[in-house]
C-alpha cells in the first residue's frame, strides 16, 4: 500500500447552523482503490463529498489530496486538482441550457481538448458507454427520464479521464440490470483506467461490485470501514444492520410511533 | 426609552445591513468585471444574452416609448395652449425623451424582463447544484455566467436606448402633426434646434449605468438564492425591485453630474 492515501481526511466537521452534520470525520481513500461510502439517509455523505471538492467549506479538519492540504490551496491549485476531477452530483446537475452532448463534453470543451465540431462524435460515444443512444445528445435534459438524466450526469463525470472520481448515488435511480452496467463502468474506470473513486450508495449489491472497501458513516463519524465484500457479514453490528437493512438494531431511525 | 433604543437598534441593524449587502455586492461585481479582461472568454454565452436583452425586449421598449412621446405631446399641449406656447411642445418631448424617460423606462422595463429571467436562471442553478457541477467542470461561475451577463447588459442598453428615443419623438411628431395640427416641418425643426449631442449622450450613458445595474441585480440575487422554488422566486422579486429602485437612485445622480 502506498505511503500517502490519495485522499486523507481527519477531524472534518461541519454543522450547519445548530446541526452538527460532521462530527469528526476520520477517512483515507487509497490511490487506485474504489472505496465506498455508506449511511443512512441525512447522515452526511453528499456534505463530505462537497467538502473534498471545495464546494463546502468544514467547520474544523483537515482535508488532503496527494498530500496538500484542501482548504488552504490558491485558487490555481485548487483549479489543477479540479481539472483532473469528476464529479456525479446526486441530483445530475446537468445545465438546462444546454442539449445532452454539450454537457457531456462541456469539460473538453473547457479545456479545449476537443473543438465543438469533434464534441458531437465524442460525446456519442461516451453516451453509449452509458447505454444511451447518439440521437440522445440531441435532446435537452429537460426531455429526459431521471435516469437517463443520471446516466448523462455520469457520462459527462467520466468524459474528460479524471483520474479522482466521485460519484454520489450512481444507480438510484435505475433499473437493476442498468445498475449493473454502470456499476461495471465504475469499476472499469478505477481498474483499467487506473482513477480513484469515492461513491455514495444504499444499494448492498452495487456497493459489494464496484467497492475494494467501504466504509459507514453514522451520526457524522466514521464509525466502521474494511473491505467491501464482508458487508453484511462484518461483524460489526451496526453495519449487518445497515447493510441487511433490518429494522432493529442498534441504529433507531427517528419515528413517532 | 426602551422603545426608542429598539428603534435605533433597528435603524442600525438596517444600516449596517445596507453597507453589509453593499460591500458583497461590490465585490461580486470587481470578482466579475476582473473576469472580462482574462481569457479564456465566453463570446457565445455573451451573443446569447446580447440578443436576449437587445432583440428580445425591443417590442416592450418600443412600445413604451412610443406611448411615452405620444402622451408627453398630448399632454403638454394642454398645459401649454394657456400660454400660447405651443411651439415649445417638440422641445419638451424630444428633451424629456432622451434625457430621461427614455433610458428610465427602457430600464425599468428591462429589469423586469431580464433582471427577473437572470435571477431565475441563475437562481435555479444554485438550488439545483449546476453551479458547483460547473465548477468541477474546470469552468468558473463568475467568468462563465457572471461576465457575459454583466457585458450584454451594458451594451445593450445603449442599443435599445438609442431606438427608443428616436420612437419616444416619432410618438410626439404623431400626436402633434396627426392630432394637434403642427406643420411637420416646423415640429422637426423645433425639435432638432433645441437637441443637444450631450442630452443624448447623457441618456446613452444613463442606460450604460443602468444595463450594467440590471445584469448585476440579476446575477447576484440569483447567486446568492438559497432553498429550492422558494428562495429562487424571492430572489427573482428582490431582483427586479433592487434594479429598480438602483435605476432610479442613479437617475438623480447621472444627471446632477451631467447638468449641474
Ligand atoms: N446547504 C445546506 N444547508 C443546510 N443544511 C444542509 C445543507 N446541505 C446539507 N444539509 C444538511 O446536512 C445533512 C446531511 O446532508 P447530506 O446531503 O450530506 O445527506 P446524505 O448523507 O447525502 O443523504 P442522502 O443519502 O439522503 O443523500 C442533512 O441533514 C441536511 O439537512
Ligand atoms: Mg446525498
Amino acid at each position: 500500500m502506498s505511503a500517502t492515501p490519495r485522499i486523507r481526511l481527519r477531524g472534518l466537521r461541519k454543522a450547519f447552523g445548530a446541526k452538527q452534520v460532521l462530527d469528526g470525520v476520520d477517512l483515507d481513500v487509497v490511490a487506485g482503490h474504489s472505496t465506498v461510502v455508506l449511511g443512512g439517509s441525512g447522515s452526511g455523505k453528499s456534505v463530505t463529498i462537497k467538502c473534498i471538492l471545495g464546494l463546502l467549506s468544514p467547520d474544523e479538519g483537515l482535508i488532503e489530496v496527494d498530500g496538500q492540504d484542501v482548504t488552504r490551496m490558491s485558487r490555481a491549485e485548487r483549479a489543477a486538482l479540479l481539472d483532473r476531477t469528476g464529479m456525479l452530483f446526486q441530483n445530475g446537475a446537468l445545465f438546462d441550457s444546454l442539449p445532452v452532448w454539450e454537457n457531456v463534453c462541456f469539460k473538453l470543451l473547457a479545456q479545449k481538448r476537443v473543438t465543438r465540431a469533434q464534441a458531437r462524435d465524442v460525446a456519442a460515444e461516451a453516451l453509449a458507454q452509458v447505454g444511451l443512444a447518439a440521437t440522445v445528445g440531441e435532446l435537452s435534459p429537460a426531455e429526459l427520464s431521471g435516469g437517463m438524466q443520471k446516466r448523462v450526469a455520469l457520462a459527462r463525470a467520466i468524459a474528460a479521464r479524471p483520474d479522482i472520481i466521485f460519484f454520489d448515488e450512481p444507480t438510484t435511480g435505475l433499473d437493476p440490470i442498468m445498475g449493473a452496467v454502470i456499476d461495471g463502468l465504475i469499476v472499469d474506470c478505477v481498474r483499467r483506467l487506473g482513477a480513484t473513486a469515492l461513491s455514495i450508495t444504499h444499494d448492498m449489491a452495487s456497493a459489494r461490485r464496484i467497492g475494494d472497501t467501504a466504509a459507514m458513516i453514522h451520526k457524522g463519524r466514521i464509525v466502521w470501514s474494511g473491505p467491501a465484500e464482508t458487508l453484511g457479514h462484518t461483524g460489526n453490528a451496526m453495519v449487518d444492520q445497515f447493510a441487511n437493512g433490518e429494522r432493529e438494531g442498534p441504529i433507531q431511525m427517528e419515528l413517532r410511533r | 426609552m426602551t422603545a426608542a433604543l429598539d428603534l435605533v437598534a433597528l435603524l442600525g441593524r438596517t444600516v449596517l445591513g445596507l453597507l453589509r449587502a453593499l460591500g458583497q455586492v461590490s465585490l461580486f461585481a470587481a470578482e466579475a468585471l476582473s473576469h472580462l479582461v482574462r481569457p479564456p472568454f465566453f463570446l457565445r454565452q455573451f451573443a446569447r444574452h446580447f440578443v436576449e436583452i437587445a432583440y428580445f425586449s425591443l417590442p416592450v421598449v418600443a412600445l413604451t416609448a412610443l406611448f411615452t412621446g405620444m402622451v408627453l405631446a398630448l399632454q403638454s399641449y394642454v398645459g401649454f395652449a394657456r400660454f400660447n406656447a405651443e411651439s415649445a411642445i417638440a422641445s419638451v418631448v424630444v428633451l424629456s425623451v432622451t434625457r430621461e424617460l427614455g433610458p428610465v423606462l427602457a430600464g425599468l422595463m428591462v429589469a423586469g424582463r431580464i433582471g427577473a429571467a437572470m435571477a431565475a436562471e441563475i437562481g435555479t442553478m444554485r438550488v439545483t447544484d449546476q453551479i458547483d457541477a460547473l465548477t468541477t467542470l474546470s469552468t468558473d461561475p463568475m467568468k462563465y455566467l457572471v461576465a457575459p451577463r454583466l457585458l450584454a447588459g451594458t451594451l445593450a442598453l445603449p442599443l435599445l436606448v438609442l431606438i427608443a428615443d428616436i420612437l419616444g419623438v416619432m410618438g410626439g411628431f404623431l400626436v402633434g402633426v396627426l392630432k394637434l395640427g403642427f406643420v411637420p416641418q416646423t415640429f422637426l425643426s423645433n425639435a432638432w434646434d433645441i437637441l443637444q449631442p450631450m442630452d443624448v449622450i447623457s441618456g446613452l450613458v444613463k442606460a450604460a449605468v443602468f444595463g450594467f445595474v440590471i445584469a448585476l441585480m440579476g446575477c447576484w440575487c440569483g447567486y446568492a438564492s438559497r432553498g429550492g422554488a422558494q428562495g429562487v422566486g424571492q430572489a427573482t422579486t428582490r431582483a427586479v425591485v433592487a434594479a429598480s429602485i438602483l435605476i432610479l437612485a442613479f437617475d438623480y445622480l447621472l444627471t446632477a453630474a451631467f447638468f449641474s
